[in-house]
């Protein structure tokens, strides 16, 4: 009796202790997290293998991305022989409008406001003064200086002597064809800003109640 | 020798197996629930960052826009931590002798980075793509929550597979229009199926039909 029972049960142990080693393996390859963390960098990754802590790299002095060569220095610079230039270098139209005035909310309207009075919350706070785009001077100014100041920021006074920088430059954020658009859009706020009822077509003054 | 045990043990004996058989289950149910968990995920844990900056502040009140900042989001798959030049635009003159600062001015200086904290993360194996959900209307609070009202930056999703998998089968309950994207305070219409289901095909989103949920679009 007792030697007949333990025969017939043999074979269901021997398949649970197998099934446990399987089960086990398996367990312990779940552990792994090689894979969660692989050898390769990823953007912001630190890294030991340089003294600076690393994985991102600076730039080579002098190494440029394939469209950021500089052949068209008027798209570029907005200037002409170094004086602003007043015509764009491609033609305007509604989307470029649009997508200036898209930029010009995203990186302009912080300081300078949404209409460019210069008027904003960061202006309400002090102590940075930014330019309203509404004065005659800039209004009267060629277009191309727009684009500069994007380019090059603005300096209060002269660097040299006491000056600093009042206004960053926006190039590494800002590329140049919209830079060029946000400065059709802001010639677009001092026109639609100073508007008289001259401007308005004929055919839609009764819309005024005139 | 007489007997040590009373008969009775081997009702323990039995009953004892029974109870290492639950125990190994609720200790694997146990795990589970741990791995799951917030506090494993860390969901909803606020981090000390070297720089005291505040989103609150900064998004909430000053009224800016996540791409003065985070350039990169709509035109690669990673969104970029803002450059120290970028925070130096306005502390070069606001504050600019706060100690809170101090970091930054430095990093401006010389060029090391601050080391921010790092708190969204998807596994190695998993590529994400910020650019392609931006531009077809799934906006930042869908996954990072309402980041204008946080002083500290935390994370609100699991960032789970299942998480990915919810939006990626029925992308219309969650899609937006392109311009609220960036809006944190954006509030789903009540007809929003109906909504959703006209932007997913104006967007083009799902095209191909399951390339949402085909294992290799994030498994590359
Ligand atoms: C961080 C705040 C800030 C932001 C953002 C900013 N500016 Fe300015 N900007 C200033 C300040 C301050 C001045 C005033 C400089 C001065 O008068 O010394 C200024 C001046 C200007 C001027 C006038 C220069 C002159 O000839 O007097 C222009 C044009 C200008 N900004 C364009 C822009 C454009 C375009 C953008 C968006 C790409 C922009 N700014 C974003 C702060 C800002
Ligand atoms: C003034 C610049 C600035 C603006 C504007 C800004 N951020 Fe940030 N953001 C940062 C900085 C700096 C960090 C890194 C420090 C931190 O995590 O708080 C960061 C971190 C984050 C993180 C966490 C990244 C991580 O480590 O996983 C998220 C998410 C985020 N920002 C979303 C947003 C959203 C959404 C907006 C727009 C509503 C926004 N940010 C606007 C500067 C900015
Ligand atoms: C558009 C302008 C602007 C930019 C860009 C900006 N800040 Fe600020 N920041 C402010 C203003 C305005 C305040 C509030 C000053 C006050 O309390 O009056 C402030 C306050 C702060 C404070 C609190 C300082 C204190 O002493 O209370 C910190 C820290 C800070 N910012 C960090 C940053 C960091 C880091 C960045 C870059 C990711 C950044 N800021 C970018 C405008 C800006
Ligand atoms: C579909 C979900 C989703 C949306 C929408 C989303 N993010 Fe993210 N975000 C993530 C994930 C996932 C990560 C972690 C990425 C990684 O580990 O590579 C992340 C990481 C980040 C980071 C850290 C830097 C990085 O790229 O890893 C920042 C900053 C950030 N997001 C900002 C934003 C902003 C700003 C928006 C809105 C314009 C946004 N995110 C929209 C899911 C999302
Ligand atoms: C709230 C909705 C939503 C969430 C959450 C979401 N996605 Fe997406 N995802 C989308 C939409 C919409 C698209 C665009 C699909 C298209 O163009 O057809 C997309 C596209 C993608 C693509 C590119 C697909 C392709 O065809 O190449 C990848 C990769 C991706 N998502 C990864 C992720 C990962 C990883 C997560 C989780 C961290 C995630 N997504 C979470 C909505 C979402
Ligand atoms: C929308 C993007 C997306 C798609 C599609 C997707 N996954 Fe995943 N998967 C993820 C993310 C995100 C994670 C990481 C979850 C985490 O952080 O634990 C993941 C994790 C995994 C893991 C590892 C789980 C772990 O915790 O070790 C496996 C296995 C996996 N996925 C298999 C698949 C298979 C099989 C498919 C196709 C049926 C698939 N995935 C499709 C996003 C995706």
């Amino acid at each position: 009796m007792q030697t007949l029972r333990s025969r017939r049960s043999q074979s269901v142990p021997r398949l649970v202790r197998y099934a446990s080693i399987g089960l086990l393996a398996m367990l312990l390859t779940a552990c792994h997290t090689d894979m969660y963390s692989q050898p390769k960098f990823q953007t912001y990754e630190p890294s030991s293998f340089f003294a600076d802590g690393r994985s991102t790299r600076p730039n080579v002095p002098g190494t440029l991305a394939v469209d950021q060569v500089k052949t068209d220095t008027y798209l570029n610079t907005g200037l002409i022989d170094g004086q602003p230039g007043d015509v764009m270098p491609f033609p305007v139209t509604a989307d470029l409008l649009a997508r200036g005035q898209q930029q010009f909310t995203i990186y302009c309207s912080v300081c300078h406001g949404v209409a460019g009075f210069g008027q904003s919350a960061i202006a309400d706070r002090g102590p940075i003064v930014p330019a309203n785009f509404h004065q005659q001077r800039l209004r009267d100014i060629p277009i191309g200086h727009f684009v500069d100041v994007i380019t090059n920021g603005f300096y209060r006074g002269d660097p040299n002597n006491g000056g600093y920088q009042s206004m960053y430059s926006y190039a590494s954020r800002v590329k140049p064809e919209d830079r060029w658009a946000i400065a059709a859009y802001i010639r677009a706020l001092q026109l639609s800003q100073n508007a008289t009822v001259d401007d308005v077509p004929p055919e839609e003054l009764a819309n005024l109640g005139r | 020798m007489g007997q040590i045990f009373p008969r009775n043990a081997n009702l323990l004996i039995r009953l004892s197996i029974f109870a290492s058989l639950l125990l190994a289950v609720e200790l694997t149910l146990i795990l589970g629930v741990y791995f799951r968990s917030n506090y494993f995920r860390q969901i909803n844990v606020a981090v000390q960052q070297p720089v005291p900056y505040s989103h609150q502040l900064h998004v909430g009140v000053l009224g800016m826009d996540c791409r003065y900042c985070h350039v990169a989001v709509d035109k690669s798959w990673a969104a970029n931590i803002p450059a120290t030049e970028t925070c130096m635009t306005c502390h070069s003159q606001i504050k600019s002798d706060s100690p809170k600062l101090t970091l930054v001015r430095e990093s401006y200086a010389t060029g090391q980075p601050v080391d921010w904290i790092r708190i969204h993360k998807v596994p190695d194996f998993v590529y994400f793509n910020h650019s392609i959900h931006v531009n077809k209307g799934i906006g930042c609070s869908e996954c990072h929550g309402q980041v204008d009202t946080m002083a500290v930056v935390w994370q609100v999703q699991p960032l789970y597979m299942g998480f990915c998998l919810n939006c990626h089968r029925n992308p219309e309950k969650y899609i937006r229009p392109r311009d609220e994207v960036y809006n944190m305070g954006y509030v789903h219409p009540a007809d929003q199926l109906q909504v959703g289901a006209d932007l997913v095909k104006q967007y083009g989103v799902n095209n191909d039909k399951n390339q949402l949920t085909n294992c290799s679009i994030c498994h590359r």
